[in-house]
């Protein structure tokens, strides 16, 4: 940063840099060749796909979450660029920090979608990530996950891996003081994390415009010392882009960058009464509804000859069978008991907790 | 045997764990160069490297959120809290995250960290720095509670804690950091957690205390041996788990009990205590079970803070109360 002396001036203060925003998918399908990642024909079908499938699983998943199949539900309509964008940026050996509304990322990231129904239903074993997955589960405190991802970033540079974390929040996430303490860690420390704000212009049902009087939450980075960038959220290409550029940073030794993905929810915060209808307009809805992640995604895709309808058909025909599997998986997974919570607590369950089993099977049989 | 007081035995346990095994990290604000605002981590820094002992900016929840984040990664934290009032800054990371990430991983991911905090009144220190938020951590599943009363104890404790694959809540009592030297073997050696010690043996009463209370209640009972009464004295160690066994193997041959501890009143280890001595020996008792506590208040520091904690005296009137029921 320049230093200036204002010694022959009235006014002295701090400036900020001016924010950019990386865009890359225009409304109309086309492109901004220059900046266009380097991805096969394969891959852009791929992420696609992806995004058709993660619509019809949101949709199949409120059903359920009507049905009284499923627990709490974050619906992501709407987000599917910004959640398929950047988690398909990364390696295998990359690491998740997820928020609550974060579950495509884990299951696309090699998280049995079972299991993620399975956490939904309160049942333990759906947290009980497989061995070669990556990720943590879905975080209820907002924030929490943010100081958390810079511990799980240096355990990986002080292991010597080449591997990146990332982690999600929202718009309100950014009020938190744990989304400055973690970015200022990872600054201090200079680790390799990605930090995604997925501002969806509210925080249940308070607008980014009370959440602070910043500008924009991508210059939050700024004060934290680390690289940060404003991007298009509904653009899958610009968030690829920019998580891989982020990416390679970090893999190169050159610490964190944060992301603010601009982006919007189509649906309520979740399926627990929010009625956006109370804080939003119809207007406004529409004109979002234009930016359509998937809308505009298709529209070059079908200019390259690379989706048809019926990629489209068969990818939501295989979207809902898989959802019909696994929530049936889910569903015939055998029942947590008490006293297998209480067995979770600790590597050795102490006394008190035993007896405190030995009790509940007593008075409530098996 | 080497004599150590409680500050150097407690050094002495995380150099002995940091020699031991590669995993063990030991950060926080200021342990690093220069070695801990008491000296608790003078020269680990020099011996081990900024790689395992080092400092953090000043953000306690960005402390516990890094250990959290290090446990997933296979280290094993000792994360110093620089005082305990500074836990609330961390009651996030330590109570809804760190006890809760075996439960929330179906046991992929466990939280092998031992939080060290200095806390206990009778030093004057100032406010937010000395309280007993022991109840606090008791009642958050998930989280060993564990406080020493003498350089031994502590050396041994905080071994177990460090190995433990559990989140180990360490309390250091500022008052015994330096006031007496102990013996202290060298090299490696185990307190096991959960275990109770009977400090004092007697047949009249049992006293049931932790941390500096174990000493205040020491000088009770020899002033009260004097009086005639013989009483028995537990050290608990640990708060969480609790050793009950011990405490109700005293009980059923005293008949008489009194908790003593520093902290207020309510809702603390005390109350838990007798709690579940009504629940497993009330008809072995002869006098009900009281408490000799601080009263419910904020910590009085400065002038009040020596009438405020519990002392001799009123150890003993708590003692002669369930004596003469």
């Amino acid at each position: 940063m320049e230093h200036v002396s204002v010694l022959d001036k009235a006014s002295y203060e701090v400036h900020t840099n001016k924010v950019e925003l990386l865009s890359i998918l225009s409304l109309d399908g086309t492109v901004n060749e220059e900046l266009l990642p380097n991805l096969s024909d394969e891959q852009l079908r791929e992420l696609m796909r992806r995004m058709v499938f993660t619509r019809t699983w949101d949709q199949r998943a409120i059903s359920l979450q009507r049905q009284g199949r499923l627990g709490f539900y974050a619906p992501v309509s709407g987000q599917e660029a910004s959640m398929i964008g950047s988690e398909f940026a990364l390696n295998k050996e990359d690491f998740i920090c997820p928020g609550y509304r974060d579950m495509p990322q884990i299951v696309w990231h090699g998280l049995p979608m079972y299991q993620a129904f399975l956490y939904s239903k309160g049942h333990q074993h759906g947290g009980e990530v497989p061995e070669d997955v990556n990720v943590l589960m879905p975080q209820i405190i907002i924030g929490a996950q943010i100081v958390q991802s810079a511990g799980v970033a240096m355990g990986l540079k002080k292991r010597g891996k080449k591997n990146v974390v990332i982690t999600y929040t929202g718009d309100g996430g950014s009020s938190q003081g744990d989304f400055y303490e973690g970015m200022n860690f990872a600054g201090a420390f200079n680790l390799p994390v990605i930090f995604v704000v997925q501002n969806n212009g509210y925080a249940i049902s308070t607008p980014s415009s009370k959440q602070t009087a910043a500008e924009t939450i991508a210059q939050k980075g700024l004060a934290a010392g680390i690289k940060s960038v404003q991007v298009d959220g509904m653009d899958v290409l610009a968030m690829y882009k920019a998580v891989q550029d982020a990416a390679e940073r970090g893999r190169n030794g050159e610490g964190a960058t944060l992301i603010e993905a601009i982006t919007y929810r189509f649906g309520p915060h979740s399926m627990s009464g929010d009625d956006p209808t109370k804080y939003r307009t119809k207007d406004e809805e529409s004109e979002w509804a234009l930016k359509d992640p998937i809308v505009r995604f298709r529209k070059y895709l079908e200019t390259k000859n690379l989706w048809t309808e019926e990629d489209e058909t068969k990818t939501i025909e295989d979207a809902k069978q898989t959802v019909a599997d696994q929530i049936k998986k889910a569903e015939s997974t055998a029942k947590m008991t008490i006293p297998d919570l209480i067995d979770s607590m600790f590597e050795m369950t102490p006394p008190h907790l035993e007896e405190q089993k030995k009790a509940y099977l007593e008075k409530e049989g098996n | 045997m080497a004599q150590m007081t409680m500050i150097e035995a407690i050094k002495d346990a995380m150099r002995v764990e940091l020699e031991r095994d590669e995993n063990v990290l030991l950060f926080g604000e200021d342990v690093g160069h220069v070695g801990g605002v008491f000296r608790a981590t003078e020269g680990l820094q020099k011996q081990f490297g900024e790689d395992r002992v080092f400092d953090t900016p000043l953000a306690e929840s960005g402390i516990g959120g890094l250990a959290l984040g290090l446990g997933v990664q296979g280290f094993r934290p000792i994360a110093e809290i620089q005082f305990i009032g500074f836990i609330f800054e961390a009651m996030d990371s330590i109570c809804a995250q760190a006890s809760r990430m075996r439960y929330r991983s179906g046991g992929k991911y466990n939280s092998p960290i031992t939080f060290r905090t200095p806390f206990g009144g009778g030093v004057h220190a100032p406010e937010l720095h000395t309280d007993s938020l022991e109840g606090l951590m008791m009642q958050t599943p998930g989280i060993k509670v564990v406080v020493p009363s003498n350089p031994y104890d502590a050396k041994g404790l905080l071994i177990s804690a460090i190995r433990d694959n559990d989140p180990v809540f360490f309390m250091e009592h500022l008052k015994l950091y330096r006031s007496f030297r102990g013996e202290v073997p060298e090299g490696e050696y185990t307190v096991p957690i959960g275990k109770a010690n009977v400090v004092r043996e007697g047949s009249d009463v049992t006293i049931i205390t932790y941390g500096n209370m174990v000493h205040t209640s020491q000088k009770a009972a020899e002033e009260l041996e004097k009086q005639g009464i013989q009483a028995e004295v537990i050290d608990l160690r640990t708060l969480m788990p609790l050793d009950i066994e011990t405490i109700v193997e005293s009980v059923k041959k005293t008949n008489r009990a009194i908790v003593v501890q520093e902290a207020q009143k309510t809702s603390g280890a005390a109350a838990e205590i007798m709690a579940q001595i009504n629940e497993k020996a009330i008809l072995h008792l002869e006098a009900p079970v009281i408490r000799v506590t601080a009263p419910d208040t904020v910590v009085a520091f400065g002038q009040i803070e020596k009438e405020w904690l519990p002392n001799e005296k009123k150890v003993i009137a708590g003692v002669k109360e369930v004596i003469n029921f």
